[in-house]
């Protein structure tokens, strides 16, 4: 008897949506970058977002770890409702990992003090617990051998490794990435895609905001397409790169394809 | 073809000095000028009697400092030599908070007795370790002030930001001998306990260097790409840990010549302290001058004088340049 309802409640929490974004609005000003934009993403689901430049990708999944306020809707990530409450933000912070088109690594830490930094204050790990664990993020992302050196005599590529490794040094539940390969070298890109589809395989909950249509139509579970700040195609990665019901998909289809 | 080109003495100076009439004239000018001023230097060189620099060199050093005590100034120079070298060895930020406020402790202690040692009066310092003591003493002050006015500048509080601004903007728009003047008539006004001369001196030029350390410290500050404090928000560091491990060893980093140079012209700028009758290099030449035996030897004790600051500043400037070059 308990077992079945054990297995029930957690049928429950594993359909529950791990990140729910209800009818979102901002304005930077008098300008309007976020109309009602609605997103759900289950547990270990990955998600790839499009949208022509400016159409409010970068500033959406900014709001889901609070680096963007908003004004109007409801965010809730992981039960934990995102709002102007200070605990609530922290806690979102720690559970939601985020990578950046510009890497924005600390080019005054080693790499290795780039990964330790967080887990160290945040988490209150120890100098070694925290070595060992950056040491084997590095590994992970094949960067362990320049461990020791600074940001600055990296290559782009293995730059946006060690910002991968950082952001899963606190072990987030999510992890956001925003034009991860934008401003690399077409010949590093894909060590950084192998990176973060090797994460997805293990079962990390994704939001990645790409132009990337090769790794969108391999790795993503759905591809959520936005313009003008709104959610406006939300379906999977077959269907919308062979069948896009909206004509503004079509058009931007068209565009990069 | 590869001529070496070789110019002949006479041929340059004809080519280059008196080509024309009006380069004729002019040559034969500067000459002149020239002529007089070395001429007159040697004359005053011959003459010169440098008694007055080696009769008085440890007023010049130290000032009227009990000789007894000659001990401390040692200790005194030891302190920063030794709170550098564990802040090299041990890389660690914790350790600026806990050995400045104790090494500023200490070698107030030391210069002003108290706790076992000898009292020695303010008025007896003097010299070269005045000059020192004041600008190292208010630029250690000075920086935690103009840390925070520069934090408070950028703050998101319109009344923290607003006092700060003004604060700022007021300061700098004063001469700095009128801080002086009002730090020594107005400080004993507000403040219910007495205060040194000196230490209102000093006081005064905390208060003036704070505003353009402020300034320094916020354009660092400023330069900082907005990614940096994302990127550690992201991570979960709260506003204050950002700011500590994030933001300020970098913007520090980055205005450091700037504050050795600001550190330049404060040492310089000690000099005016001997208006209010404190015995620093330029006091202490000062009343050396006005000694009978002495009188008229102005010409070798502001030469040495000068050199002093000279060789400070310049050595400064220098240690300034190569951190500049070995950050980028
Ligand atoms: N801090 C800001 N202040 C004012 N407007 C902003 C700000 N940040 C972004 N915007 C505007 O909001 C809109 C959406 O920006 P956002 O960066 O979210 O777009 P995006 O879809 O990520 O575009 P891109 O593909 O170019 O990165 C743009 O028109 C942009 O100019
Ligand atoms: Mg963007």
């Amino acid at each position: 008897m308990t077992n079945t309802i054990e297995t029930a409640e957690n049928e429950i929490i594993e359909n529950q949506p791990i990140l729910i974004a209800h009818d979102v609005s901002k304005w930077f000003g008098k300008f309007q970058v976020l109309r009602n934009a609605n997103l759900q993403v289950k547990a270990g689901e990955v998600v790839v977002i499009m949208g022509p430049s400016g159409s409010g990708k970068s500033t959406f999944i900014r709001t889901f770890n609070a680096l963007e306020p908003y004004q109007e809707g409801r965010i809730t990530i992981d039960g934990i409702p995102l709002t102007e409450d200070i605990q609530n933000i922290d806690q979102i912070r720690r559970d939601v990992g985020m990578v950046f088109q510009q890497f924005n690594l600390f080019p005054h830490l080693t790499v290795l003090e780039n990964v330790t930094l967080a887990p160290i204050q945040v988490r209150k790990f120890t100098k070694p617990q925290a070595n060992e664990i950056a040491r084997q993020l590095l590994d992970r992302v094949g960067i362990l051998e320049q461990a020791q050196k600074y940001p600055g005599k990296l290559s782009g590529g293995q730059q946006q490794r060690v910002a991968i490794a950082r952001a899963l040094a606190m072990e987030p539940k999510i992890m956001l990435f925003d034009e991860p390969t934008s401003s690399l070298d077409p010949e590093m890109v894909r060590e950084v895609l192998d990176v973060m589809r090797s994460l997805a395989k293990s079962g990390m909950t994704m939001l990645v905001v790409t132009h990337e249509v090769g790794f969108a139509r391999e790795v993503a579970d759905r591809v959520v397409f936005m313009d003008a700040g709104q959610v406006i195609e939300d379906t999977t990665p077959a269907e919308f790169f062979t069948q896009p019901k909206e004509a503004r998909s079509k058009l931007f289809l068209s565009q990069i394809l | 073809m590869n001529t070496k080109i070789t110019i002949k003495p006479v041929r340059w100076v004809q080519k280059n000095l008196f080509n024309t009439p009006y380069n004729t004239v002019l040559t034969i000018l500067c000459v002149w000028v020239l002529w007089n001023i070395l001429s007159s230097l040697f004359s005053w060189l011959s003459q010169s009697e440098w008694a007055v620099i080696s009769e008085n060199l440890r007023l010049f050093l130290v000032g009227r400092f009990p000789e007894s005590q000659l001990w401390r100034m040692g200790a005194i120079a030891l302190i920063p030599i030794l709170i550098a070298s564990t802040l090299v060895v041990r890389r660690s930020q914790a350790w600026n908070f806990v050995l400045i406020p104790l090494g500023l402790a200490s070698i107030t202690w030391l210069a002003n007795g108290g706790f076992g040692l000898p009292l020695i009066r303010s008025s007896l310092w003097g010299g070269l370790f005045l000059t020192l003591f004041a600008a190292a003493i208010s630029t250690a002050l000075a920086f935690p002030l103009g840390l925070l006015l520069a934090l408070g500048r950028r703050s998101e509080l319109p009344v923290i930001r607003g006092i700060s601004t003004i604060y700022i903007e007021l300061v700098r728009g004063l001469p700095l001998i009128g801080i002086l003047f009002m730090a020594q008539v107005m400080l004993p006004l507000v403040v219910p306990f007495r205060l040194d001369r000196l230490l209102r001196a000093i006081l005064g030029l905390t208060f003036f260097n704070a505003a353009y350390l402020a300034e320094n410290i916020r354009s660092g500050l400023q330069s900082l790409p907005l990614g940096q404090s994302e990127a550690a928000r992201s991570l979960g560091l709260n506003s204050i840990q950002t700011l500590r491990f994030i933001i300020l060893p970098q913007a520090l980093r980055l205005v450091i010549p700037a504050i050795v140079g600001q550190f330049i012209s404060l040492f310089k700028d000690t000099s005016l302290l001997a208006l209010f009758a404190l015995f620093e290099l330029t006091g202490i030449a000062r009343s050396i001058l006005s000694q009978p035996q002495f009188i008229g030897r102005n010409g070798e004790v502001y030469l040495f004088i000068g050199l002093i600051y000279w060789m400070f500043c310049f050595g400064l400037s220098q240690f300034s340049k190569r951190l500049e070059v070995r950050s980028s």
